[in-house]
């Protein structure tokens, strides 16, 4: 399969993080919501104005913003 | 089980993720009023609170909520730091039972810290209307700590947890919570610097974990400050340090992939477990959701709530305004007979019936009746968990703007009151961004002022409408609305300029959790909205009002040469008002009502009143009598910008300098809402006069 990074995830799909390309605050901020290798996420849907989008992480519904999102690297399933 | 018994037995520390309702139990337990919200760091101060069960008394210390204790933020920190140091006999970690797996990522962490954890699985009951299936035993035998499953808001169900806390803390017997494990370098790595940690040092953790923070470095400063010493001047430490670190290096593991490693491990576990003990359908977002964050009808319905909220606010308020204000009238007039009984001397009388009574009996009458309304309604919205989608729908323009889009959120909070909305803004992470919404908070009116936007609306805008009701207030709505949407945009223009020039930077990451909506508690929120807020701010309001009353009384009553000092004072400031639309009274309430907004309308009356007294409330009334003091619709739509753009209120600026640490920020925040009322005042009355030339 495919790999991409996670802001192009279309909503309803799913797919597993493969890597994640960030350093510093926003690696740790995105492993702390669970967002590390192996972790399964689902794109739920969109904001009205398209940024930022809404996934399911481990059960929880959490946003990110595009900007953010670029830099964990999935794989679709 | 309340006890005001200040001595215990033993103490406790309450963790758990943010929204898991952790104050809920709080209260419950320790009878104490802590408000809770639905949305992340509503606990940033620890708070503790006493406890009594059979076995023991207990204080317990509800700490910061967090989702882990790699501390990140000040409250990962501050939870961190009391787990490990704090000397707690024992830990209770609150877990949101519809989103178990990420409350155990926080259970594992605490109970590598502190053996004596008791896992607190709540929200049974909203986990069984989702079809979720909890297997508490089998979770037990898999953490190896005990677990009470409970429903906070239904008090019978906390014995379950009080009975399993006597029997952690009475029991003697070794717990063997399950260990986290990882891979081999980190292992070997941590064991190094581990045996140098148990050698040298004393510390109330474990040392494998402590030698884990010192790798990488986030825990060497606390370390210091515990045991008192330099320990990076401590040779076996520091040789340890350097073996494990080249130990690391040597199989290619840097910061990130180590750090990346330990969490890993810790949310596999959770995983693990939650496959054997939890049975639940896939998560995705609520049909709810859908609909209210949708395209087409996200900000549509957003508009539409906040006009139903403003319009159910005023035409509650109308009659209990009218008849609290009749009342109240009839109690000075009687209360005037009363002085005038005992002889009393007319300068007592008046400073405190004219004075101090009628202003206080003004404030009550407009104040308590929208916000015993308002209140309610908005900790109806905050406990359905709608503030968090406003932020989502909100998160885009205010990243334009490069800040937070939990802006939004302490923007809510300042409808209600400024100082609760720069409060708020502790929940964004960083600071620069905390400051552009501590700094653009009052840009919003708050409950003190919008009361007085409410009474000029209906007096100057939509009085020709009187007796039909309902269309004139959808109608104040509507105009009310608009005023809101002035300030919000206002808020936004701001926010870019600040981050344009004083707080230049990029936008920090945003990750806002959107919680399931809940059912909220009606009776929970009427008495905690009522007393906990209604009464504080009214209550401020008062003890604000009644010296205000009398000191405009004396000012108006003392003549010096010819004139009452008020119209020296008010003489004084009548050329600026006028150049701002407005006039020298306006100006001097403003002024004197710095401690509360609120009384700003009832001081104008006051003032205005030397040339009539008003017998009543009324919005015909406030129109005669400011029309008979020269207003014009100019006039009320300069008071009103004003009133939505001027200085904060005395308690919303001594916040910002508390949360900020500087007066700086707080000068700031009084310069920026003024300047910006100044000029858009000016050029109101400008474009006025220009046009009545002009025709």
């Amino acid at each position: 399969m495919l790999e991409f990074p996670l802001c192009c995830l279309e909503i309803g799909k799913s797919a597993v993080v493969k890597s994640l390309s960030s350093h510093g605050a926003l690696r740790r901020r995105l492993s702390d919501i669970g967002v590390v290798e192996g972790t399964i996420i689902k794109c739920a849907g969109r904001s009205p104005l398209g940024d930022p989008a809404a996934y399911v992480i481990r059960g929880a519904v959490i946003a990110i913003r595009d900007c953010d999102s670029r830099s964990v690297i999935v794989r679709g399933i | 089980m309340k006890t005001n018994n200040n001595t215990f037995d033993k103490t406790v520390a309450l963790a758990g993720n943010p929204n898991v309702g952790k104050s809920t139990v709080f209260n419950a337990l320790t009878g104490l009023h802590q408000h809770t919200g639905n949305w992340a760091g509503k606990t940033v101060e620890t708070a503790s609170g006493i406890f009594k069960t059979n076995a023991f008394t207990y204080r317990l210390v509800d700490i910061p909520g967090t989702y882990s204790l790699i501390a990140h933020s000040a409250e990962e920190e501050a939870a961190r730091d009391y787990i490990c140091f704090g000397g707690a006999d024992a830990a209770i970690v609150v877990c949101d039972a519809t989103c178990l797996e990420r409350g155990l990522n926080l259970v594992l962490q605490v109970m590598e810290l502190c053996p004596k954890t008791l896992v607190c699985v709540n929200l049974l009951d909203e986990a069984e209307r989702a079809n979720i299936k909890i297997d508490l035993k089998q979770l037990e035998k898999e953490l190896g700590v005990p677990v009470a499953g409970i429903t906070a808001h239904k008090k019978r169900t906390l014995k379950n947890l009080t009975d399993r806390l006597d029997e952690l803390c009475a029991s003697n017997d070794p717990i063997a919570p399950r260990r986290l494990s990882y891979i081999k370098p980190i292992e070997d790595a941590a064991k190094i610097t581990a045996n140098a940690v148990e050698n040298e040092l004393k510390l109330p953790v474990p040392a494998k974990w402590a030698a884990l923070r010192l790798i990488d470095g986030t825990l060497t400063d606390e370390i210091n400050e515990y045991s008192k010493a330099d320990i990076l001047k401590n040779p076996e430490i520091c040789g340890a340090l350097e073996q494990s670190k080249k130990l690391l290096s040597e199989n290619g593991i840097t910061a990130d992939i180590m750090q990346d490693r330990i969490v890993g491990s810790i949310f596999k576990n959770a995983e693990e477990i939650c496959e054997t003990a939890v049975k639940m359908p896939a998560r995705n977002i609520s049909k709810a959701d859908k609909i209210l964050t949708s395209r087409a009808l996200g900000f549509p319905i957003m508009f539409l709530l906040l006009i139903l909220v403003f319009w159910l606010t005023m035409i509650g308020a109308n009659y209990p305004s009218e008849f609290l204000g009749a009342g109240l009238f009839k109690l000075g007039d009687l209360l005037g007979e009363l002085f005038k009984m005992i002889n009393a001397p007319n300068w007592l009388s008046g400073i405190i019936v004219d004075g101090a009574y009628r202003v206080l009996a003004w404030v009550v009458s407009v104040m308590l009746p929208p916000m015993a309304i308002f209140f309610p309604l908005f900790t109806l919205l905050e406990d359905l968990g709608y503030l968090p989608r406003i932020a989502y729908n909100l998160d885009k323009p205010f990243h334009k703007c490069s800040a937070c889009g939990k802006q939004a959120l302490c923007m809510c909070m300042g409808f209600g009151c400024n100082a609760a909305g720069v409060t708020g803004a502790r929940i964004i992470d960083s600071r620069r961004e905390r400051l552009i919404a501590i700094l653009t908070n009052s840009l919003v009116p708050c409950n003190g002022r919008f009361p007085m936007i409410l009474a000029l609306i209906s007096a100057f805008f939509v009085n020709s409408l009187s007796g039909q009701s309902i269309l004139s207030s959808l109608l104040s709505a509507v105009i009310f609305t608009s005023v809101i949407l002035l300030g919000i945009l206002m808020t936004f223009l701001v926010s870019k300029i600040l981050a344009k020039t004083l707080l230049k930077g990029e936008p920090s990451s945003f990750t806002l959790e959107l919680p399931p909506f809940r059912k909220p508690q009606i009776s929970k929120i009427l008495i905690r909205s009522c007393l906990d807020r209604t009464i504080f701010v009214l209550g401020r309001a008062a003890a604000v009002a009644a010296p205000a009353g009398a000191v405009i009384w004396l000012l108006a009553n003392v003549s010096v040469g010819g004139g009452t000092l008020l119209s020296y004072i008010t003489g004084f400031f009548d050329p600026f008002g006028q150049l701002l639309g407005m006039d020298g009274a306006i100006i001097t309430a403003f002024l004197l009502g710095i401690p509360a907004n609120e009384i700003v309308i009832p001081l104008i009356v006051m003032i205005y009143e030397q040339s009539g007294v008003i017998s009543e409330i009324s919005t015909e009334q406030l129109y005669s009598l400011f029309s008979a003091n020269g207003w014009t619709i100019v006039t009320a739509i300069c008071v009103i910008v004003f009133t939505l753009f001027h200085f904060p209120c005395s308690t919303t600026l001594l916040t910002i300098k508390k949360e900020t640490g500087s007066l700086k920020w707080a000068a700031l925040s009084f310069i920026i809402p003024l300047l910006i009322g100044i000029v858009m005042c000016f050029g109101i009355n400008v474009f006025a006069q220009f046009i009545v030339y002009s025709v």
